[in-house]
Parts: C-alpha cells; structure tokens; sequence
C-alpha cells in the first residue's frame, strides 16, 4: 500500500465548511460579469481570414423566388462569396420535429424576413451593403396575415390535437350556468440583450467547429452536420454562456448557426454571423399568439361541471417546435383546476409570420391563462369572490385527476393559498381598493390573485436524460462539464454546488467549463425549466461515482470501513483520521484508480401516450401564487402596478438568491408581455415592432414599487429530485397573469357587477382605454 | 481616414478609423475592450454605456472621432487593479445580474448618477435606470446594487476626506 503524500492528522471540524447546496452563491460569472471580463461569443478574437455575414431576406409574405441576382453584390469590393440554397451541400432542411424547415429559402418564401441568401465580406459593414445589393425577383402570392383568417379557413400546419376526459356534452348542457367566451393573447419577443450569433471554424477532414449562442448544441451539431453531409462527429458545437435565450435560442439558433457553417465550408474561412437587433427580431420566431376560447358548465357556486376549450395558435409559416408547445399549452389549461369533464383542443394555425417557437413556458402561460379567464368569467358573472371560486375549484381529494390523465400529488397550492392571502393582507386591501374606486371617479384600482401550478419535465419523455462529465485533478481540483448551458439563469453555479457538496469541498474548488457536444453528447436542450433537475442529477452521480472510489481508497489509507469515510470542508474523514482532499486525489492517482466519470440521469416515472395524450408526462409540480395591485387612470388608459405579493414554490432551494432571481425576473418578463410588449405586423405583413424604440420592454420605471418575493418555506421535493429541490425558470413568469387579472378588475369597478371586462392581452394602455369606454357604456 | 486619439482607461491611444466608425465599435474591435456589449444598435438598451470626460454615454450612438481628445473609462477601467469599484462589488453581491450582458452598462449608468446624486431615493433610481434594458432579473436587485453601491462610494469618499 502506497502511504499518504502527508501524514495523517487530526481534523478540523467538519462543521467548518456546510454544505455548498441550499445557500445563496453568487453567480458563476458574477465578477466577470461586472468587469466586462466575460467573453460572450461576439467579443471572441476571430481567426485569421475570418468573414463577417449579413443576410439577405423576403420582402414579401408570400411569394414565388423566381430570380437571384448577386451579381452587384459580388462586385463590391471586400465581398467573398454569396450564399444561397444551392450551396448547401446536404438536405437544405433545419426543422426541429417535422422535416421539411428550410435553411435557406428555395422558391418559395413565406414571411417577411424570410432568409434566402448570405453575404461573406471582409467585416460587417461591407457585408450589410453588399447585402442590400442583392435583387430577389418574385411573383407575390396571397398571404394568410392574421390568426382569425387561418381559424376561418382552417388553414393548419397539422392536424388539431384533443385532450379528453369524461364526457363533457351531458354535463355542458345540463349545467345551472353555461358560459361561453374568448380571450386573445399576443406574441412576445424574446429580447436576449444579446442577438442570436454564430462563428463557424473550418478544420482538417471537414471538420466545423460551431460556437453557437445556443441552448441546444445537439440540435445545432445535428443539423449542421445535415447540412454539410457529415457525420455528428465531425461537428463540435459550444458555447460557454449566453446573453440570455428565455426559448430563442433553442430551435431558432440552428438557423444562424446553420447559415455560419455553410458559408464556412463554402468559402473554407471563419465566418461569423450576428444578427443586429433589427434583423433578429424580423427574421427570428417569438412566443406564440392565441385565441383561447371556452364553453363551459358551473354550478350556482362557480364550481366546473365541464369544460370545452379550444386554443388556437399562431405558429407562423413552419411547424418548428409548434406540437410541442401546443401539447404543453393543452397540459396547462386547466392549471390548477379539476375539470370533471372536459375537452381541450389545440389548433396549429398557419400564418404568414416568423415561425413562433419556444418561449419561457413553451405554451404553458396560454393555456394557463384560459383557465384564468375562464375562472374570472365564473366569478364576475355569478357575482362571486374571485379568491373563493378559484379555491373551490382547486384540485383536492377525490378531484384529482388532470385532462391528461395524470393523478395529481402533493398540491400545494390550497395551504399556500392561506399563508399568501395573510402576508399579502388580502382581504384588508380588498376592502380598500372597493372603498377606493367608490370614491374615485378618474384613477381606480384593480386587486386579483393567480396561482400557478406547473408541470415539470419535458412533455416528451424521451427529452427527460442528461450527462454530465467530471474531472478531479491530482491537485484536488474540480472540472465540471454537463450538456445544460448557461443563459443567466444561474444553472453553472448551481450544478457547481451540487458537485461541491458531493465531495464536500468549496464551491470555488469547481470549475464549470463551456458547454460542448465534444464532453457530452447527445443531450437534450436548456429548457422546459428542467437545467438544474437533468443536468444537476447527472453531474451528482458522476461525482458520487468518483467519491465513491476515492472513498475506497481512503478506507484502506485509514483502515477503517469505508461507510466511515466522510467527505467535509475540503477534507476525508474517517473517525480521528483525516486527510485533505488534494492529498487523497493524489493518493488515488498513484494507486492508479480514475478520477474521471461520467454521469447520466433520466427522470423516472413519466410516460406519455401522443396518441391519447395520456399519462404521466411530469414527474411533480411547481406551484406558485400572486397577488398584485394596480392603478389605471380610466381617462388615458395609463396604468401602474403599485404591489406584488409573491409565494412560490421552488422546493428545497438549490440557492435562494438565483431562485428569487429567476421568480423576480420571470415575473417581470410575464408582465411585459401582458401589458406592454405589442408586436404589430401591417397589412403586408411586416413587422413593424422590431426594435426597443417600437417594442417596449419593461424597464426599471415599469416594476412595482413594492415587490416581496417568498420562497415556500420547509418544503423540500416529495419526488426524489437534486436535494429535493424544483425547476424554477419557467413557472413564475405565469404570476403575472395576477397583474392583467387586476387590471381586469380595476376596469370592471365602472361597470355594474356581473359585466366582464373585454380586456385582452397585452392590455396595452390603449386597450384599457377601450375597455374603460366600453365600461363606462355597459 | 480621420486620426482620433483619446484616453481610455488612462492610457492614451490613437488610431486611423473610418469617419463613419462607432465609438462602441472602436473600443471593442480596435481596443479590444469587449466588456462594452452592444445589445440593440440604435441607442435603447444601454448596454454599450461609457463615461466620456466623467459623464454617461451610449456608445453605440457616438462617433469615433467625436471622441477625438477625450478621456474615455470603460468598463474594465473601474477596478483599480485587484480592487474592484464599489459599484461592481455591490452588481456582485446583491446579485443584481443574471446573464451579465447588461450589467457593464448598468454599473456604468449607475457610477454616473451616484456622481450627480450620492444619494439617490429609489424612485430616482428607477429614473435613472429607463435607458438601460435588463430582460432577465426583472431590476428588482439592480435597483438594491445601485443604492449599496452608492452607500459604499459615499463611505469611501468619506473616508477619503477624513
């Protein structure tokens, strides 16, 4: 036996150092990210001979391509090369489901924006110009430009989907009150402050190496390698972080990505491609709009016999990422409520816009808000307390069973109900705003509660595996590598603490390394909240699997059992005997045993039936509840949010702060888009919202004053998840519903009891304007 | 080509750049100064804020050459050596960023009003902040690091005086 490189001694005590999970760390960037040292790809020096590309895009919504010149394009000096669908050596097909998505268009485009050709020039400007330079002759053909035409003409990318339980007809029919109605709720930008970018690098045997501002570097690796005819092996896709993605950066990055390597191959040089701000938000896809309607049977309390909706998408021109987001927003209607009887129908509309795709909460916050809708229709026109009706229609006992057949556990919701409504003061301020609007003939005030209960893994269940490489070096050192990438949301550090606490060490002993197709392969995307769940179990068990044979090592060293071996505060105990972890790994080495590991996790327990649309698609649920308090002036339409009161569920938290973090933000990022983020096309089909001067984001002036975030206290995960903890990134961003729930409210006080507020989504001030006159006229 | 010289960072550079050329463009492609992030191109979202002679500036919406004599800070011209500026250490430890990309922009705005205003009311704040776009953390910890920050140059001016 090789003896320790030190000698034994007496620890220190292992309480020294507690455990890196379950406490606040700053982000994994956070310094870098404050002295501008973070390099984010458009801040990479380039390679020699790298060129810089601009695209070239449809003019039309509709129209037949039937000429390219580039020919004056060319002729500009410092102009390498145009590329154009001929150029692409394989299949010209980037569809992320269904086949069929065209990188580059052929003879046929479908959006304004629409991208035909890339110019490769010398650097950006000479790229841009030569880009404008580019005829595209066409012959226009009619476009569908507006969700309501495609409804009419049934005009669908694929069939419609149906969620069904029971039978809701008799009891639609039979019910004390049946209500019908309808909501319509835009589509949101995503705006990462950092644009979609790519810088493709040729290498020997046709290899590419693609640093892509992605969230799914398989996906990218798998369809650039389509594209070039290559296998998978011959393509490294990476990224280390992200200026943001919120969903635009999981099938919509392929694109830029895609275009990069082609012209790479083409030209055989670097080539980098950044979409200005401009062209990012006119070429690429954005939350789906919807029309969500429903028909629906209550009781004299406001309790739901039976429920048939139907949510009608947006898709724009391609199918893209549509099924599943249509499938998460059907799984979402009924939110927290138990829907006896019940049909659900999804339709994919066909319009003649970028192609709607993935976007935090991936069609789960339309659904939701169909149910919200839905439940506030009951309670203004029984007259009933819109807290109570919620609460009586909440899942409970013998009422547990989703659309979708999967019996729900460990509901929440009804005790946190209790705890929000006493520290958010409920139904004192109630009172106050009532006594306020009676008062009050110009300003008024508007109060609702939302809840939010939110499915967690992806609905597809094969999408629910992660990897996860780790290293310890001879110095005690650790690398971490997993196929979950970094954003913002806080996923490195977290993953990190997870690996810290597993050896017991220092969070800064761990080092997060770029994400690359190369370490881990075939992974599923940063998405569908499930980053910290997939990828943080992975990154445990190769951890353990390493501390295990460390362990071993040690047991011998100490000659003591190795269930005696514990890993604390940078060091190996094992009753009075310890050693540091450095000099163990060392050990280990010299013993010849690997301080390497893979990891891989798949999430148990769910299954999914598409063609029933049954099962168990979540392993458990995400809850959360909001309460907020508006103010509009009903002579402008100008609006306010004067308090928001949140409880959320995030089970035993990873790190409080990235947690809070992710709820404040998401929270925000939902109340943009239901009151100010508008996008508006013309009647030709431009978009004419696409940049910040047109599209407003919520800035700082915009947030409530008064803005208290709880985390769920003492509530670790019921399912065996990363030490107990929940999926954070998506659910929140569902609370602000409570902000266009109160803005509801607050019109509603200038119209008699029982009169529904034709206020839909954004609720622009414009819109509040409208909905204060027609109040006024009700 | 014009010939701009400037300060940046305390040191003095120069350089032939095209009359059309960016201020933000200069930094980041001549300098490689990349910690100022241009994030809309046309002067919104504040993520390519620098001081110029002390002051504030978007600089994706000036010139090179307006630069022309002027002594420019950027981001990585805040900490002196190891030490970092209190502005950042408070973006650090108030966890007032998440992806990070508009946080240069941030602490730069955020150094600028503290120096008109050491002591600014979280309304004024807010105010200040309206041209700087933060899409992931929903501003509520920006807001809390930009008054720790300012309590934190405030103690070390004072400290300075004493």
């Amino acid at each position: 036996m090789t003896m320790p490189p030190s000698p034994l001694t007496m620890p220190p005590s292992p309480s020294a150092s507690p455990s890196a999970v379950h406490v606040t760390a700053a982000h994994d960037s956070a310094l870098k990210h404050t002295t501008g040292e973070a390099i984010y790809i458009d801040d990479m020096p380039l390679p020699r001979g790298a060129l810089h590309l601009a695209l070239v895009t449809s003019a039309w919504a509709h129209a037949r391509i039937t000429g390219i010149d580039v020919g004056a394009a060319l002729a500009l000096p410092g102009v390498s090369a145009v590329i154009t669908a001929k150029d692409i050596i394989g299949p010209n097909d980037i569809g992320a489901i269904v086949p069929g998505e065209v990188l580059l268009a052929e003879d046929l485009v479908e959006y304004v924006g629409h991208p035909i050709a890339a110019v490769c020039a010398r650097d950006e400007d000479t790229a841009r110009r030569a880009a404008a330079l580019v005829t595209i002759e066409g012959a226009p053909l009619p476009p569908v430009l507006a969700l309501d035409a495609a409804i009419g003409d049934k005009h669908y990318l694929l069939p419609p989907s149906v969620f069904l339980r029971g039978d809701p007809d008799p009891d639609l029919a039979r019910a004390p009150h049946r209500l019908t109605g309808s909501v319509r709720v835009g589509g949101q930008d995503h705006f990462y402050l950092e644009t979609q970018v790519a810088l493709a690098i040729p290498g020997e045997d046709r290899d590419m190496l693609v640093h892509s501002g992605t969230q799914h570097p398989t996906e990218v690796q798998h369809l650039v390698a389509r594209l070039l005819s290559l296998d998978m092996n011959a393509v490294t896709v990476e990224i280390r972080r992200m200026g943001g993605g919120f969903g635009g950066k999981e099938s919509q990055a392929t694109l830029v990505a895609g275009i990069a390597a082609v012209a790479a191959r083409v030209t055989g040089h670097p080539c980098k491609l950044r979409l200005d701000r401009d062209t990012d938000m006119e070429v690429t896809g954005k939350r789906h709009g919807f029309l969500l309607s429903w028909d629906v049977g209550v009781d004299d309390e406001g309790r739901i016999l039976a429920v048939d909706m139907t949510l009608a998408a947006d898709c724009g021109w391609s199918i893209d990422l549509s099924p599943g987001v249509v499938s998460r927003a059907l799984s979402h209607a009924d939110n927290a409520y138990f829907y006896p009887h019940v049909r659900l129908t999804g339709l994919y509309c066909k319009t003649n816009r970028q192609s709607n795709t993935a976007f935090r909460g991936f069609g789960g916050p339309q659904g939701m808000m169909a149910a919200e809708a839905m439940v506030d229709h009951i309670a203004r026109t029984l007259q009933l307390d819109p807290v109570e009706t919620r609460r009586r229609n909440f899942y409970g006992p013998g009422r547990d069973i989703t659309p979708y057949h999967q019996t729900v556990e460990h509901f929440r919701l009804p005790a946190m109900l209790e705890t929000l409504l006493a520290s958010a003061d409920y139904a004192t301020r109630r009172a106050s705003v009532d006594a306020f609007n009676a008062t009050n003939p110009t300003l008024r005030k508007g109060l609702a509660l939302s809840p939010v209960k939110f499915g967690v893994s992806f609905n597809k269940p094969e999408m629910n595996q992660a990897g996860a490489l780790v290293h310890v070096y001879t110095d005690g050192s650790v690398s971490l590598n997993h196929g979950g990438t970094e954003m913002g949301q806080g996923l490195f550090v977290k993953v990190a603490q997870v690996v810290a606490a597993v050896f017991g060490l220092d969070l800064d002993r761990i080092k997060p390394t770029a994400t690359t197709t190369g370490k881990v392969p075939n992974t599923s995307p940063t998405a569908a909240s499930s980053g910290t769940d997939l990828n943080g179990m992975a990154a445990k068990i190769a951890a353990e699997t390493i501390r295990a044979r460390m362990a071993e090592q040690a047991a011998a060293l100490f000659e003591e059992p190795v269930e005696a071996i514990r890993f604390e505060s940078n060091r190996v105990f094992a009753g009075n005997k310890s050693l540091s972890f450095p000099e163990l790994a060392e050990a280990c080495h010299g013993e010849r045993i690997s301080l390497s590991s893979t990891g891989f996790y798949r999430t148990p327990k769910i299954h999914f039936d598409r063609t029933t649309n049954t099962g168990r698609p979540f392993l458990y649920f995400a809850h959360g509840l909001a309460v907020s308090e508006v103010a509009i002036d009903t002579l402008t339409g100008e609006w306010k949010p004067l308090r928001v009161d949140i409880l959320h569920d995030v089970g035993a938290s990873l790190n409080p702060a990235v947690d809070k973090g992710q709820i404040e933000g998401g929270f925000i990022q939902g109340m943009g888009w239901l009151t100010m983020e508008e996008l508006v096309w013309d009647k030709v089909g431009r978009l004419r919202t696409h940049a910040p001067s047109t599209y407003k984001i919520p800035t700082a002036r915009d947030v409530p004053a008064v803005f208290t975030v709880e985390l769920l206290a003492d509530a670790p995960n019921e399912e065996a998840t990363v030490f107990r903890s929940k999926a954070v990134g998506e659910p929140p961003l569902v609370l602000a519903l409570s902000v266009w729930l109160a803005l509801r409210d607050a019109v509603g006080s200038l119209a008699p009891a029982g009169w529904v507020p034709p206020l839909a989504a954004p609720a622009t001030p414009e819109k509040i304007l409208m909905a204060c006159e027609e109040a006024r006229r009700a | 080509m014009p010939t701009v010289s400037m300060t940046v960072n305390g040191k003095q550079v120069s350089g032939e750049v095209d009359a059309r050329k960016l201020l933000v463009e200069f930094l980041r492609e001549n300098l490689l100064l990349t910690g100022t992030h241009v994030g809309c191109d046309t002067s919104q979202c504040g993520a390519c804020v620098v001081h110029v002679d002390g002051r504030s500036v978007k600089s994706c919406t000036m010139l090179a050459v307006m630069a022309d004599g002027a002594s420019v800070t950027t981001i990585e011209g805040m900490a002196s050596g190891e030490t970092m500026h209190p502005m950042q250490e408070a973006f650090r430890e108030q966890h007032g960023l998440q992806c990070g990309f508009c946080t240069p922009g941030m602490v730069m705005s955020a150094v600028d009003l503290v120096a008109v205003n050491p002591d600014p009311s979280e309304a004024e704040i807010r105010h200040w902040l309206g041209g700087n776009i933060c899409r992931c953390t929903g501003y509520h910890n920006i807001v809390e690091a930009v008054r720790d920050g300012a309590a934190r140059m405030r103690a070390l001016g004072k400290a300075a005086a004493e």
